[in-house]
């Protein structure tokens, strides 16, 4: 049994103009110990999925699945306080912005002394000594001086760090990276993952890393998943989903790559995701797909087997050649 | 911290003149001679007229009498009361704890209520409690003081008899007033029963002189809530598992605070000319009754004197909630 399990998660939103379903249908599995990347473009629900699983939504939001469970535990119908001794401890949850996702007003020591406090208990001595045991692990230098700043006194890939080791801090099961490096210089971007990834390692935790940079994903991923306009369109080991992908979505991300092009202009995927108004009756990609026809438009595919990617697709790419094609 | 304390100290100098310049001219814009009212019906000879006039300085010109009177403020001298013949500077004092012990219990009531029902209200956006409060709280906003003090004590002294309808306590305690403030003087008599009786004085004023402010706070706290609650630091804090009591009470509260510190010192200025009204209404032997009769006595020094100090109160007041706001929020100390 694998340590998060979904199964037909759907989210909806009430908004001004009706309903909006920001995830419809989305199955996520992660194993202990295991890295798994969710990618797709902005408003393709993988922020918002997460969310839901943690219990972060606000209160317009309407969650169901038909399977939800956390480390053997059902997560459907927990009240607010169950909820919330699994929140922050074994499950934990990093953000895009660092600037932003810490408060102004408290020093960073404050912060993660904090979720000490809260789940694990321990006194003003052991967690002083926790919080400077977590800033070396996570590579701030001087912790000591550190847990007294702020985080205006910080630089974003300071503050990152404090947030991974606020994440980190209970020793999670399940630590979920909501595009962590988005928001990062380069150069800190590679540190950040490496950071994440050997943390990943030594603690054994399993790793949800949400981003839509593909070259993240190569770099650090073991599984990944493809979502798009709230469904999840593909699902591949990395090494198997770069090399012949089965979704003519994965495929047209994979050829967008710099790396990849192979002509002087960098192809693009025209169109953008559809939107509350303008959502296709058929499969979801069709008014964007190059393969489309009269049955891509007409009727929503449903998954193919997993020797295709679980691929949401009439026509699932099956060989290179044929990808290229 | 000192440099940005002395800067500010020094912005408080043009303030200050503006102050007495205007405090100065305008009551002798107003209609009427002192000496006259000061005569009352008997009258007053012309000698004797021309005697005062002199007495007083008011046949030189009116930029020589300003500069005289600018010299005694900066001398620490604010003059002496026409009438009483005692020095400004004393009376204010005399009177000033009555009505500090009145703004204080004011501001304490507006603060401790209003506070929560705002964060309360943001909380709990576009439900019923929310509703009632924000209109509740435009009602508070909007009612005439001296309207809702009458129907208070129509009600609640005069219907239920359950507070006193004037005064600071009840005659039958006499004491002497060492600090001024009522409350602390009854404690320290010792008299049994004084304490409550002043308490029992100070319910109704606290209430008239809090509902402006409380609803000020009220609406002010809901909407800096709201505005935070949105915020990424705030699903952090959820993200720990924190409870909401504390999500909202520390983490959403004390970055929302800033607009509210701000508001309750600006309130700070509209307690004291509400205290005008109040004090007389509940007969309160404060500075704001005072100000009211010396205007109708055309008490110049007075009326200068205590414009002046009331202003100085008002800009400690307002130096005292910037400083805060480094305190509240450090990010706000870096400049």
């Amino acid at each position: 049994m694998p340590l998060l399990d979904i199964r037909n998660l759907s989210v909806d939103f009430a908004t001004a103009s009706g309903q909006f379903r920001a995830v419809d249908g989305v199955d996520v599995s992660v194993d202990t110990g295991e890295i798994l990347a969710i990618v797709g473009e902005s408003g393709s629900g993988k922020s918002v999925s997460m969310l839901a699983m943690m219990g972060l939504l606000p209160w317009t939001a309407t969650v169901t699945a038909d399977v939800m469970s956390f480390n053997g535990q059902d997560l459907r119908g927990l009240s607010p306080r169950q909820r919330r001794d699994i929140v922050g401890k074994d499950m934990a949850m990093i953000f895009q912005e660092p600037m932003s996702s810490l408060n102004p007003c408290f020093t960073a020591g404050f912060q993660i002394k904090e979720a000490l406090r809260l789940h694990l208990g321990l006194d003003k001595k052991e967690r002083h000594d926790r919080a400077v045991e977590l800033f070396e692990m996570v590579g701030i230098p001087a912790p000591e001086d550190r847990l007294k700043a702020f985080p205006h006194q910080l630089s974003g890939g300071m503050n990152q760090r404090v947030m991974i080791a606020m994440a980190i801090a209970c020793n999670p099961k399940l630590l979920i990276a909501d595009e962590p490096t988005t928001a990062l210089d380069v150069t800190i971007q590679a540190q950040i993952l490496d950071l994440l990834t050997g943390l990943q390692k030594d603690t054994g935790m399993a790793l949800i890393l949400i981003t839509h940079d593909m070259g993240v994903v190569a770099e650090t991923a073991e599984r990944v998943q493809v979502q798009y306009a709230g469904q999840k369109v593909e699902e591949q080991p990395v090494a198997d989903l770069f090399e012949t992908p089965h979704h003519p979505y994965t495929a047209a991300l994979l050829a967008a790559l710099p790396e990849r092009a192979t002509s002087r202009h960098l192809p693009t995927i025209p169109g953008v995701v559809p939107g509350q108004f303008d959502r296709p009756k058929g499969c979801l990609f069709s008014p964007r797909c190059k393969y489309a026809d009269d049955r891509c438009r007409e009727q929503p595919p449903a998954p193919a087997g997993t020797e295709l990617g679980v691929a949401r697709c009439h026509y699932p790419l099956s060989a290179k050649a044929e990808a290229e094609a | 911290m000192l440099r940005y304390l002395l800067s500010r100290l020094l912005t408080f100098l043009p303030t200050f003149f503006g102050v007495t310049i205007i405090s100065f001219s305008f009551i002798r814009l107003l209609p009427g001679d002192p000496i006259i009212v000061m005569a009352g019906e008997r009258g007053v000879s012309a000698e004797r007229y021309e005697e005062l006039v002199q007495q007083f300085g008011f046949d030189q010109p009116l930029w020589r009498q300003y500069i005289d009177y600018l010299g005694g403020v900066i001398q620490g001298d604010l003059g002496q009361s026409f009438v009483t013949k005692k020095p400004v500077w004393d009376e204010f004092f005399a009177l000033f704890p009555a009505t500090l012990e009145l703004s204080v219990c004011a501001m304490i009531f507006a603060v401790a209520l209003g506070l929560p029902a705002g964060v309360i209200a943001a909380v709990n956006r576009g439900k019923l409690f929310d509703r009632t409060l924000m209109s509740t709280a435009l009602v508070g906003y909007s009612m005439p003081i001296f309207w809702w003090a009458l129907l208070l004590i129509i009600v609640f002294s005069g219907m239920l008899g359950l507070t006193p309808v004037s005064g600071r306590i009840s005659l039958l305690y006499y004491f002497d007033n060492t600090t001024g403030f009522m409350l602390i003087d009854s404690l320290r008599s010792g008299q049994s029963g004084a304490f409550t009786s002043a308490v029992h004085h100070l319910v109704l004023p606290t209430i008239v002189l809090g509902t402006i402010p409380l609803a000020v706070i009220a609406r002010q706290t809901r909407s800096a809530m709201l505005e935070v609650l949105s915020e990424d630091y705030i699903r952090t804090a959820r993200a720990k598992g924190l409870a909401p009591f504390r999500v909202n009470g520390v983490h959403a509260l004390r970055n929302a605070l800033i607009p509210v510190v701000t508001v309750i010192g600006l309130s700070v200025g509209t307690l004291l000319a509400g205290a005008i009204l109040t004090e007389t209404i509940f007969s309160w032997p404060g500075i704001g009754k005072w100000m009211v009769d010396s205007i109708f006595r055309r008490d110049y020094p007075v009326v200068q004197g205590g414009l002046l100090l009331i202003a100085v109160m008002v800009m400690i007041v307002n130096l005292t909630v910037d400083l805060l706001y480094g305190f509240i929020n450090p990010k706000i100390r870096k400049r």
